[in-house]
């Protein structure tokens, strides 16, 4: 069963009818909310740009007043006429420029605004999509998302609007004078608008499945630029460069390929309706003609007809051109829409409770969780940690450790029952109070850019450089950053700020010592760090942990010794539950654990 | 990042000498670029020919009632208006699609310089703004190669010819008209120089925001983590509030460029309009000529407005051609020696020569960050470098395949100074395993075999045996199921085994690696360090650890202290000799360590007075039996 339902089947470009359409519309109700709040300016936009017509394309009716009429009157040596002539003309052309250069300040602000509303939404509607989102969309589609699908739109809002409303206007203008001054005339140009249909509604539907290849193409390039880029070293290493560019090489011409057929499209598009256009005037010309041997029409009438006809098909090409435009950005709105229509499987509380001050005390009620259904990885769990104590969790890879250390964190939701914080289930908490209560610190240290107290201040963004600086010196960060080159400072991108894998770890436990949560989940995160600062964040951790909840998971079984209790897990089980003397000093398989990890130390 | 860019940015340079660097991208182009002006210009002139035509019509068959030349006329004009299609068509052909290739061209380009370059370079180069040039600068230039630079040499000649029409149809009207195109000339410098420095910093800020979106998806586990989305979005929006900022002020500057393109031939024409009125009262010039000269000016007008689009274009792609150059002119500083050496006979020696390295931009008062490092490594047997957090481990792992060159001394392999081998030889001698293991999106088998494709399924098997990442064959299609970004997502620890069978699978002469077993839990350790041992026993090999039990592994240790190795020797050796040794490697200090032996010794005491006790109760219970 294929769906189009969110970013299902957006690689395909062989919609059926009705998925076409589901996806049309869900586009255009993402265009008409983004459209929305702006239809003050637009008015304005289109009024100001209706004048502006107007003073154009009074132009020639102003000379042809200087002429016919002021030409006469200076021959009787009356000056008036010519100089009311030069004057309106004058004005005419002030008043047309001025409220052109105000109508593209207008139209850059609209098209602006709409953009920021557009990416604001899908940057922030990205954020909330669940891990499971993520894990599978890959960030180089989000990153081609917000970069090449907002760039289509913004070609065509930058020059559309102008197009279109431009065109439409001089086009309707244009059939309304030439009915009146001949109707048989009007009707040919009318005839001549079914060609025109249907060849527009050829290239709508062939460019269609064209445009969104090269969605679908520019995703897969910048997909595959951006994992180069990031694991340039491996690259390096691995010698894959070679093998690289044959495979970008690959995706850059299938790109260009579909670039390619999409403008040969256009080249047959766009030359069609010049050709219809001069076939229409032809038949007209020819028409006319015989009615004017006839006697049935004047000259001037025909010559009117033949030039208003001409003129009718000149904004042609800009229309077709915003027509493009519109087809390519439909594309992109496809895609952008198809990610916004994604539901986060974790999602926000609808109705949110507050926890203003939370204990800490965790439960699992009942719990089932696995990422596939047949596939469970936590088949049936109960676990109740009180309010400060501090937990380690052992086990070998695969056994649900990580699973259980998300599911408290809520990067992932139970399948079936229910994992509580002082009671609230953690669906109906506020995600304010979850996320300032709960805080997980896991292996991957990631940086942004930015500065290393900007780093630190992700745990707070209000602190003090005070209060950042305790963090850091809390967990024995304080001394390796005061040696970078600009201390706190320091941009970690840049003039020596590169940081090793272990001062990276440092650097985000000084983030969540910042944090303060009342349950802290350290999801190994001292798996690189050299045992003396792991002594020293342990010494923090031990401070730190006195009246908090914690869960840490750690392959070294050094963080046993500031655990009030420890959790052996097996295939999503808890084998073994005890205070670390207890379990040291028995027979199962943690005895036997620890026995291997001290015989290791030295 | 936009100091990045500006700081690399290349002084002004002229808009011309600039574009003509993409010169030889567009060189197979160029004779179609020049027949699609050519045809455009043909086109212009047909579309010119339509209304004489008309003209001729008017003034013969119209007058004389005469229908069989209607046919004619009004087959001519079908005739012409056939050919103009045409042309328009011809003039999409041509240059279009060889726009395409030129694009893709650029892109293969900068794709295969980005990968040259060195590490170094993608440490500054934030890769958003790498991005924005591959994508969005390399689509401004194509747009404006197949479309801009034809439609600019166009208008401009178009231009030209109708002025001198309209000189020669009026000199009066037409010089009044052409001083006209002064202050328009004027403008367009100013206009050039300040739209130039918006658009530069509109495609700054673009990449800017590339960058952001880039890192909030990345990073994405630690802002959920902290509940920091709104915190993340703020800054995103800062900075696309900025961006619109920018593109509002390149609207006002195209608004500008407007504004006096469609107000200056206005004035002019009005200027005229009295002018040539005046003229005809006194009969220097007739009405027909007036009329012409309208008729031909009104032409001229939307070539002129046009122009404003066009050069706003131009500057465009002028600021993407110099960001484009930005990458292609960034001097590869690792690169092949002119004639590599090549190791012969090799038996994977490694050995560091006073090796010196800290990072260019690193300020002057730093030391190195690898200050002088005097190891070798022989063939065959496995060193640990151990050290703090930040003495410089990885950095010294780097060196060996050249992800940075030293900066002082040599690291040699064999014998051979690393820099005089190709970079292609000393890859394939060092594999390397780095402690974050990163995978592409491609098969298990892809990833594993990435550093020698055409090794055997045994070769395959045995590398997955020995990393103990047998998991594989469990995963939905074993071998062939996509990991990576793209596919399935690994654990950390299942990533860093793969990682570890890639080195194995490359079978190379060195193994270079970096805390390799850091995600992996205790007994899965065990297994693979009992497997590697196998491999080690044969292969060189030089092993970042911070744990005891990975030092284990080794033959020697070289102890690793601000940049410097200040002690090697075994593990023993180090413990018993080194404070420094203990300090770093040991869980216990020394009082502890007397702890621990006490405390085992009290435990077997304990035992041994637990066994007596229960031999003791024992004893009791019987005694007692036999008492009562």
């Amino acid at each position: 069963m294929t769906s189009v339902l969110g970013v299902e089947g957006e690689e395909r470009d062989d919609f059926s009818r009705a998925e076409s359409r589901q996806i049309r519309q869900r586009s255009l109700r993402l265009l008409g909310s983004l459209v929305h709040p702006m239809r003050a300016r637009l008015v304005l936009s289109i009024i100001v740009v209706i004048i502006s017509t107007i003073s154009q394309v009074a132009g020639p009716s102003i000379i042809a007043y200087g002429i016919d009429t002021g030409l006469p009157a200076l021959l009787d040596q009356n000056w008036m006429p010519v100089a009311l002539a030069g004057v309106a003309y004058l004005l005419a052309g002030v008043v047309g420029a001025v409220l052109i250069a105000w109508f593209t300040v207008l139209s850059a602000r609209i098209s602006q605004a709409i953009l920021l509303d557009l990416r604001k939404r899908v940057f922030l509607h990205t954020q909330k999509l669940s891990l499971e989102f993520h894990e599978s969309y890959t960030s180089g589609r989000i990153i081609s998302r917000q970069t090449s699908d907002l760039d289509a739109i913004r070609e065509l809002l930058d020059s559309g609007i102008n197009q279109l409303v431009q065109g439409v206007l001089y086009m309707a203008f244009t059939a309304v004078a030439l009915f009146l001054l001949d109707v048989q005339s009007g009707f040919i140009l009318l005839a001549s608008l079914v060609p025109l249909l249907i060849l527009t509604r050829w290239f709508q539907l062939r460019s269609q499945r064209m445009f969104r290849r090269t969605r679908v193409a520019s995703a897969r390039l910048i997909v595959h630029f951006v994992e180069t880029m990031t694991g340039i070293r491996a690259v390096k290493a691995f010698r894959k460069e070679k093998r690289n560019e044959v495979e970008f090489g690959g995706l850059v011409e299938d790109y260009r390929d579909a670039n390619a057929r999409v403008i040969k499209l256009f080249g047959i598009y766009d030359p069609g309706l010049v050709l219809i256009g001069n076939v229409a005037v032809a038949v007209v010309l020819l028409l006319g003609g015989f009615r004017v041997v006839d006697g049935g029409m004047e000259i001037g009438v025909l010559l009117a007809a033949v030039l208003y006809t001409r003129r009718f098909f000149d904004p042609m090409e800009d229309m077709a051109m915003f027509y493009n435009g519109y087809q390519s950005a439909t594309a992109a709105l496809e895609k952008i829409s198809g990610v916004l229509e994604e539901r986060p499987s974790v999602a926000d509380p609808e109705r949110p409770v507050d926890l203003w001050e939370s204990t800490g005390a965790v439960t699992f009620d009942d719990v089932e969780f696995g990422y596939t259904a047949d596939r469970p990885i936590l088949p049936s769990f109960d676990l109740v940690i009180p309010a400060g104590q501090t937990i380690a969790l052992v086990g070998s890879t695969g056994a649900g450790k990580s699973t259980l250390a998300k599911l408290i964190s809520r990067f992932y939701d139970p399948t079936a029952g229910r994992v509580t914080l002082d009671g609230i289930d953690l669906r109906d908490l506020h995600p304010k109070d979850l996320r300032r209560a709960i805080v997980m610190v896991t292996q991957e240290a990631y940086l942004f850019s930015g500065t290393v107290a900007d780093n630190i201040a992700i745990g707070k963004p209000e602190a003090s450089r005070d209060e950042i600086i305790a963090a850091a010196r809390a967990v024995g960060a304080d001394e390796f950053i005061r040696g970078l080159p600009n201390g706190y400072e320091t941009d970690v991108n840049k003039r020596g700020g590169r940081v090793s894998a272990g001062q990276r770890q440092l650097i985000s436990f000084a983030r969540a010592f910042l944090a303060n949560p009342t349950v802290l989940i350290l999801d190994e995160a001292t798996a690189s760090l050299d045992i003396p600062s792991e002594r020293l964040v342990q010494d923090a951790l031990q401070t730190l942990l006195a009246d908090r909840t914690a869960v840490i998971i750690a392959h070294r079984l050094s963080t046993v010794s500031i655990a009030d209790r420890v959790l052996v897990m097996e295939q999503g089980r808890i084998v073994e539950d005890g205070t670390p003397e207890e379990l040291i000093g028995g027979t199962g398989r943690f005895a036997q654990l620890h026995a291997s990890w001290r015989e290791s130390l030295v | 990042m936009s100091e990045t860019s500006s700081t690399t940015a290349a002084p002004a340079a002229g808009t011309v000498a600039v574009l003509s660097r993409l010169r030889p991208y567009v060189q197979a182009a160029l004779p179609r670029i020049y027949g699609a002006m050519v045809v455009s210009l043909s086109a212009s002139v047909v579309a010119l020919a339509i209304p004489q035509v008309l003209q001729w019509m008017v003034d013969g068959p119209l007058a004389d009632g005469d229908a069989n030349q209607i046919w004619l006329a009004a087959g001519i004009v079908l005739a012409l208006g056939v050919v103009e299609a045409v042309l328009i068509g011809a003039r999409r052909a041509l240059v279009l699609t060889p726009g395409t290739h030129v694009e893709a061209r650029m892109r293969n380009s900068l794709y295969a310089q980005l990968q040259d370059l060195p590490v170094s370079f993608h440490d500054r180069w934030p890769s958003g703004q790498l991005l924005s040039r591959a994508v969005s600068d390399l689509n401004l230039i194509r747009r404006w190669l197949s479309f801009g630079l034809v439609l600019l040499v166009v208008n401009v000649l178009t231009l030209i010819g109708g002025v001198i029409i309209l000189i020669s149809l009026n000199w009066v009207l037409g010089l009044i008209f052409a001083a006209a195109a002064v202050p328009v000339i004027a403008y367009s410098f100013a206009f050039e120089r300040k739209y130039s420095d918006v658009a530069r910093r509109s495609q700054d800020q673009a990449g800017d925001l590339a960058t952001s979106v880039e890192e909030s998806v990345h990073g994405i586990r630690v802002l959920k983590a902290f509940g920091r989305s709104r915190y993340a979005l703020k800054r995103f929006e800062s900075q696309a509030e900025q961006l619109r900022g920018t593109e509002i002020e390149k609207a006002k500057a195209i608004a500008g460029i407007w504004l006096y393109l469609t107000l200056i031939p206005d004035l002019a024409f009005g200027v005229c309009l009295v002018v040539g009125v005046w003229l005809a009262s006194t009969g220097a010039s007739s009405v027909g000529e007036l009329v012409a000269f309208f008729a031909t000016g009104t032409v001229l007008l939307f070539p002129i407005w046009s122009m404003g689009y066009f050069l706003a274009m131009t500057l465009d792609a002028k600021t993407a051609t110099l960001r484009f150059f930005e990458v292609m002119d960034s001097v590869n500083t690792i690169e092949d020696p002119a004639s590599p050496s090549t190791v012969v006979d090799g038996h994977g020696e490694l050995s560091f020569d006073d090796v010196h390295f800290r990072y260019q931009d690193a300020p002057e008062s730093f030391p190195d960050l690898i200050d002088g490092v005097t190891l070798t490594v022989e063939p065959g047997e496995t060193m640990a470098l151990v050290g703090l957090t930040g003495s410089g481990k990885s950095t010294l792992t780097a060196l060996t395949t050249r992800l940075y060159d030293v900066t002082g001394g040599a690291v040699r392999v064999d014998g051979v100074d690393v820099r005089d081998l190709s970079r292609d030889e000393l890859r394939t001698r060092i594999a390397m395993a780095f402690e974050e293991a990163t995978l592409f999106s491609q098969t298990v088998r892809e990833n594993v075999l990435l550093g020698r494709p055409d090794a055997s399924e045994d070769d395959l098997r045995e590398a997955l045996e020995i990393a103990q990442a047998s998991f594989v064959y469990d995963l939905p299609l074993g071998l062939d199921t996509k990991v990576g970004e793209e596919g399935l997502s690994l654990s950390g620890g299942q990533r860093q085994r793969l990682a570890l069978a890639r080195a194995i699978a490359a079978r190379p002469s060195i193994l270079v690696l970096d805390d390799p077993l850091s995600a992996l839990d205790v007994d899965t350790e065990a297994l693979v360090e009992a497997a590697l041992r196998r491999v080690l026993a044969t292969t060189t090999a030089l092993i970042v650890a911070h744990r005891p039990s990975t030092v284990a592994l080794a033959d020697r240790v070289a102890l690793l202290e601000n940049g410097r190795v200040t002690a090697v020797g075994t593990h023993s050796e180090l413990l018993a000799t080194s404070p420094h040794y203990r300090f770093v490697i040991s869980s216990f200090d020394a009082d502890e360590r007397a702890e621990a032996r006490e405390a085992e010794e009290r435990a077997e005491r304990h035992d041994a007075e637990e066994r007596a006790e229960i031999r003791d109760a024992e004893l009791g219970i019987t005694t007692k039996e036999v008492a009562s």
